[in-house]
């Protein structure tokens, strides 16, 4: 009598619709992700129900819980300008290469002498540098002169992508193009030392500012 | 799996020569653990909220400041101190204990961030406002009024007199997060005038005294 022989059940699974999954959530997470850039320094957020997204055009100064002061402002184009008024006005030199470099640094929170050498660092040299902050007492304000500069620097390059928008035949709002000012302070900062930076602000006439916050549930009615 | 023919060629087999079926299985594993591995490290690298901002228009500077900030015209205000972690009000013009007011001088009260402190405090003092905006979200909802004649609207209808305004004091051991968290709830509050003023000194007096 032959012998039956049972079909082997293979050990394996069918993994195609697991690996299908997968890669889905994979691919979807590498678009969604948007990567955090490394800066040179930790701020706790605070929290609130605005949910009004951060603009694209904005000086931002960041202030960590030790009161010091970071500047940071997007655009590569008005940082170069901004560099190049600064060493103007401070007499540092800047090679070309510094000006290549700090279009696309991070916050930096350092004085106009030291910013050459704070420049040449690498990106991870940056981080664990500890920086004194920008100062901005009455005798040495030189947050003021980044900001005004700046602010000059964005609205320049603003103007310009707001000819080119018009251009195009788009219907701009002047106002989309302008910069805003971001202030980015932790939870611990105390409040008069984040009063004296929006003092700074205040004296420059730049008044309508926003703080960076996250997300929070809004009351339920 | 991927099986290689094992057993080279039996010279026992009777019938014809059958070709061995190769499996159509690829070993998937690999590639599965590679998977799951990145979408581990985009889970956990991905930050899905994007910071938000909250914006606050600070009075202009002027080159002669009036002193008066708080007269007689702010009738509808309420003024809040803050220290660390520490919430005190009071409401109306504030009446040093040199000259006291119709009640006598200007007493602090204690109030905190919970629910039933400032959110419950301002929902009141602002209703003139909550109810009116619920009216105007029942015409927008009921088509009534566009969403621009709503946003118009509301906008009036905060600066309007009997709607509340706040001042915001702080003393110098308040940290941001206080700050912010006040200016929070004035949002939740919808209120439509904020002014971060300067502390007198008389009051920091009186909030040091509660503070003991």
């Amino acid at each position: 009598m032959p012998k039956i022989k049972m079909p082997k059940s293979s050990p394996s699974i069918d993994m195609t619709p697991m690996v299908d999954l997968a890669f889905l959530l994979v691919t979807f997470f590498m678009l969604a992700a948007s990567f955090r850039s490394s800066e040179p320094v930790q701020v706790e957020i605070p929290t609130s129900v605005s949910d009004k997204i951060i603009p694209s055009n904005v000086i931002m100064v960041t202030l960590d819980k030790g009161g010091r002061v970071f500047f940071n402002m997007t655009n590569a184009e008005a940082r170069r300008e901004l560099l190049e008024n600064m060493s103007g006005k401070y007499q540092v030199g800047f090679t070309d290469k510094h000006k290549e470099e700090f279009g696309f640094m991070e916050s930096f929170g350092c004085t106009m002498r030291e910013l050459p050498g704070y420049i040449d660092l690498s990106s991870e040299e940056r981080g664990r540098a500890r920086t004194l902050g920008i100062p901005y007492d009455s005798t040495n304000n030189e947050l003021k002169d980044w900001i005004y500069y700046g602010n000059l620097a964005a609205l320049n390059t603003g103007k310009t992508l707001f000819e080119e928008a018009k251009k195009k035949g788009d219907n701009p709002n002047a106002n989309d193009f302008k910069p805003k000012f971001i202030l980015r302070v932790d939870n611990n900062t105390l409040y008069v030392q984040a009063q004296a930076v929006i003092d700074v602000f205040r004296d420059l006439n730049l008044n309508n500012l926003n703080f960076v916050t996250s997300m929070e549930m809004p009351p339920k009615k | 799996m991927a099986e290689i023919a094992e057993g080279g060629g039996g010279g026992h087999s009777k019938g014809k020569k059958r070709a061995k079926k190769g499996s159509t299985r690829v070993d998937m594993t690999p590639m599965v653990d590679l998977a799951f591995l990145l979408l581990t490290f985009f889970v956990l690298t991905s930050t899905f909220s994007k910071p938000k901002v909250m914006s606050l228009v600070y009075p202009a500077k002027t080159e002669d400041k009036p002193e008066d900030q708080q007269g007689p015209k702010i009738n509808n205000a309420i003024t809040f101190l803050l220290s660390e972690d520490k919430i005190f009000y009071y409401s109306g013009q504030y009446y040093p204990k040199s000259a006291p007011g119709p009640k006598g001088p200007t007493k602090l009260e204690e109030t905190d961030f919970g629910p039933d402190g400032v959110r419950k405090l301002l929902a009141e003092g602002n209703k003139f406002v909550l109810s009116g905006k619920e009216e105007l979200q029942k015409k927008l909802d009921s088509k009534q009024i566009q969403d621009s004649v709503y946003v118009n609207m509301l906008t009036d209808l905060k600066k309007k007199d009997q709607a509340l305004k706040v001042l915001i004091k702080t003393d110098d051991k308040a940290k941001c997060k206080n700050f912010i968290d006040l200016i929070d709830e004035l949002k939740i509050a919808e209120i439509g005038v904020v002014a971060p003023v300067e502390i007198m000194a008389s009051e920091l007096e009186l909030l040091k005294e509660k503070l003991k």
